[in-house]
């Protein structure tokens, strides 16, 4: 062994040394909670009858799984995520091409595109609450005379706009990272190779921007699966629009069914963990860290 | 060099500032000025309950000084500050204010202290039977009602003629005012929301029906909580709602109402004081009556409101803290809530008070309907109950009255063994 190698590998350690207590406190502020709520999830616990607490196996799995509001609002949340996703990343990836060529005023285009991402949550959807309410909203009575939040489709509807209007800056912003990586050269060959704009876009820049398009997904994804302050202030879960995330907050707050609730935790968990094994696995060989081969 | 050096020790400086700051302001944020006899009251926010507590303080005389904070303005936002923080059996709270339908669930729970001796004679001297059934559990006291609150039917004397007296004659008088071109809407608050269930467990109550039984355990459901289901329904389908009933709560229809398209709203009493500011020339002309009746044979009975003040269970000070709730909810203080807050008093004997004439002309009615009032079922899981029903009951034009019955037997049902999933 020589001695760089020695050097290396107590540097390494030291390394391991330092970072350890904050790799600890993250193991316990993030594992802990996890760990109790599928402790819990196992259990009849409700905390208005506290002596009533029992273990129960997968009984609460078996309620929640077999329950039809559980897979509306399951359904109403893959919804929104899908539909919600395929709209930001088109108008985020126009949006990120024209802040990348725009010529003047630059960082005044990028940052007035990013207001929206930076108003509080609540605070854009009471706004929009009120701007679809007939009388004292501009905005129901542009389609027809009823009360758009009062039927499921167009509540839906709503609630899509108010996450994409919020979100698709985030998006363009993530894009445009990527569009940085395709370099003008590579652009300048295949325009004298013949190729159009269109072919140049497909297979040059989206391929060289496959890691940022994967991050910007993937994240939107997550989010987007979690979605509930835009739902609870626009129609607070009516005509079946809950998310599972409002389901949850239902029973376990509301409803002080910690059995219950904490089972739609784990649930919904778990869906979020699957769709990030899902991303990594199909865009695979994109994912930031991996090597050629795909690898991890 | 110098400057750089004179700018980071300012830098330095402010930081420290700011930090001294923050923590003074956690600091005081967490820990309310404590003394020996200090309760602390944790309250809905109302406009003058500051004016009640100092009197109470001043009167006091050293025995205890009553803090108030307020809680947030909307019912589950209270009720959910409440709960996390006695279920981490925090001290810090000595008096709560207890929406009627939480009692039951939160003496279930053991979180709040029973009403014994003369602290409970004294609750119940001179209250009014139907807010001291609500907050009672299992034969015991564990609020002192605080105020009360019914609904009552508000309508513009300027197009209807006589009050309707009955649900199907309220739809029928708006239809004919309709088809005069006339504000003919009936506004009633039609959320999934708490608010929703309140009129409908009224209508059920003036049909005579059940819901849940009396030791509230079992789903009713009988028939004249389907007959409430039909009415609901056929109001909803008469075209004579506002458009966005299934999205409005009890504050939109009262804008709502201001607005000068609508005949008739069904609402608490704070709607006459707001409207009385926000639209003097409506207000004119807009009277009141007894709630409709689902049954011509027989009056209305209008489920009640209000607000019980409970000590915590966890309260170190548990004798200061009756006294002072004893002292909140005194005649005098109640009949000073009723006048500038338009609270309806829960002792009886206020109502005949001199000053309520001038300030409160619609007591009459109130205390008639509080005679004989509706009160929503008693179980601990009354949030979850009142969950499931909103969910089937929204919007109302969907309800299909023998469907939704049996729906809410088997979901009512699941909600009280706290086994089903809460929509």
């Amino acid at each position: 062994m020589s001695a760089t190698d020695t050097a290396k590998r107590a540097e390494r350690r030291l390394g391991w040394a330092l970072c350890a207590p904050a790799a600890l406190v993250m193991v316990a502020v993030t594992g802990w909670p996890i760990l109790y709520a599928v402790w819990l999830s196992f259990q009849r616990y409700d905390l208005k009858y506290p002596d009533q607490r029992e273990f129960v196996g997968l009984d609460n799995y078996l309620t929640v799984l077999g329950n039809q509001y559980w897979w509306t609002a399951f359904g109403a949340t893959v919804l929104i995520t899908v539909v919600q996703l395929v709209i930001e990343f088109v108008l985020g990836m126009a949006l990120a091409l024209i802040m990348h060529r725009a010529l003047i005023g630059r960082g005044l285009v990028r940052t007035v595109s990013l207001i929206p991402y930076g108003i509080v949550t609540v605070v854009a959807a009471f706004s929009w609450r009120y701007a679809w309410t007939p009388d004292t909203g501009y905005l129901a009575n542009l389609f027809s005379d009823g009360a758009p939040l009062t039927e499921r489709a167009s509540s839906l509807a709503i609630i899509i706009v108010a996450e994409v209007w919020k979100t698709t800056p985030f998006m363009a912003l993530l894009l445009m990272t990527g569009l940085a990586l395709v370099s003008e050269d590579l652009l300048e060959a295949a325009q004298i190779d013949g190729a159009s704009k269109w072919q140049r876009f497909t297979k040059v820049m989206l391929p060289v921007m496959k890691p940022a398009i994967l991050v910007a997904l993937l994240f939107r994804t997550l989010d987007a699966f979690r979605v509930f302050d835009n739902i609870v202030v626009l129609t607070e879960g009516a005509q079946d629009t809950s998310s599972v995330s409002v389901l949850a907050y239902n029973n376990l707050i509301k409803g002080l069914n910690l059995g219950i609730g904490s089972t739609m935790s784990v649930l919904i968990f778990l869906a979020v963990a699957l769709i990030a094994f899902l991303f990594v696995k199909l865009f695979g060989t994109a994912a930031p860290g991996a090597d050629d081969d795909g690898r991890r | 060099m110098r400057v750089r050096e004179r700018d980071r020790a300012a830098v330095r400086r402010a930081v420290a500032l700011g930090l001294a700051v923050a923590a003074a302001a956690t600091v005081t944020a967490c820990a309310p000025p404590q003394s020996a006899n200090t309760v602390n009251l944790y309250y809905a926010p109302e406009e003058n309950l500051q004016t009640v507590v100092d009197k109470c303080n001043d009167e006091a005389q050293g025995k205890f000084k009553i803090v108030y904070h307020k809680l947030p303005r909307d019912a589950d936002g209270q009720r959910e500050q409440l709960v996390r923080r006695l279920a981490a059996q925090d001290d810090g709270m000595d008096v709560l204010g207890l929406d009627t339908t939480w009692t039951a669930e939160f003496a279930r729970a053991g979180w709040v202290r029973e009403w014994t001796g003369e602290d409970r004679q004294q609750a119940e001297a001179g209250t009014l039977s139907g807010p001291l059934e609500s907050a009672r559990y299992g034969g015991k006291l564990f609020g002192a009602p605080k105020n009360t609150n019914v609904q009552l039917l508000w309508y513009r004397s300027d197009v209807v003629r006589t009050p309707p007296r009955t649900w199907d004659d309220m739809i029928e008088q708006a239809r004919r005012l309709k088809a005069e071109g006339r504000p003919a809407t009936v506004l009633i608050p039609g959320a999934q929301f708490e608010g929703y269930v309140v009129q409908y467990n009224t209508l059920l109550a003036s049909a005579g029906g059940k819901l849940i039984s009396d030791d509230g355990t079992r789903a009713v459901v009988d028939e004249g909580a389907v007959r409430a289901l039909e009415q609901l329904k056929a109001l909803a389908d008469s075209g004579l709602t506002s458009p966005s009933m299934s999205n409005a709560q009890e504050d939109d229809i009262r804008l709502e109402f201001q607005q000068g398209d609508a005949a008739f709203q069904l609402n608490w009493p704070f709607v006459y004081p707001s409207m009385q500011e926000d639209a003097p020339e409506i207000a004119r002309n807009v009277h009141w009556a007894r709630y409709p009746t689902s049954d011509p044979n027989r009056p209305s009975k209008v489920t009640i409101g209000g607000f019980n003040l409970a000590v915590s269970a966890y309260s170190p000070r548990p004798a200061a803290s009756f006294d002072a709730a004893l002292c909140l909810r005194s005649a005098e203080n109640q009949r000073f809530s009723a006048v500038k807050d338009g609270l309806p008093p829960t002792i009886e004997s206020v109502y005949a008070a001199p000053e309520m004439a001038a300030e409160y002309p619609m007591r009459d009615t109130i205390l008639e309907e509080l005679r004989d009032p509706a009160i929503r079922p008693i179980t601990p899981a009354y949030q979850n109950v009142s969950t499931v029903l909103s969910k089937l009951l929204s919007p109302a034009s969907a309800i299909d009255p023998p469907r939704t019955a049996e729906r809410m037997r088997t979901e009512v049902q699941n909600a009280l063994d706290s086994q089903g999933v809460m929509p």
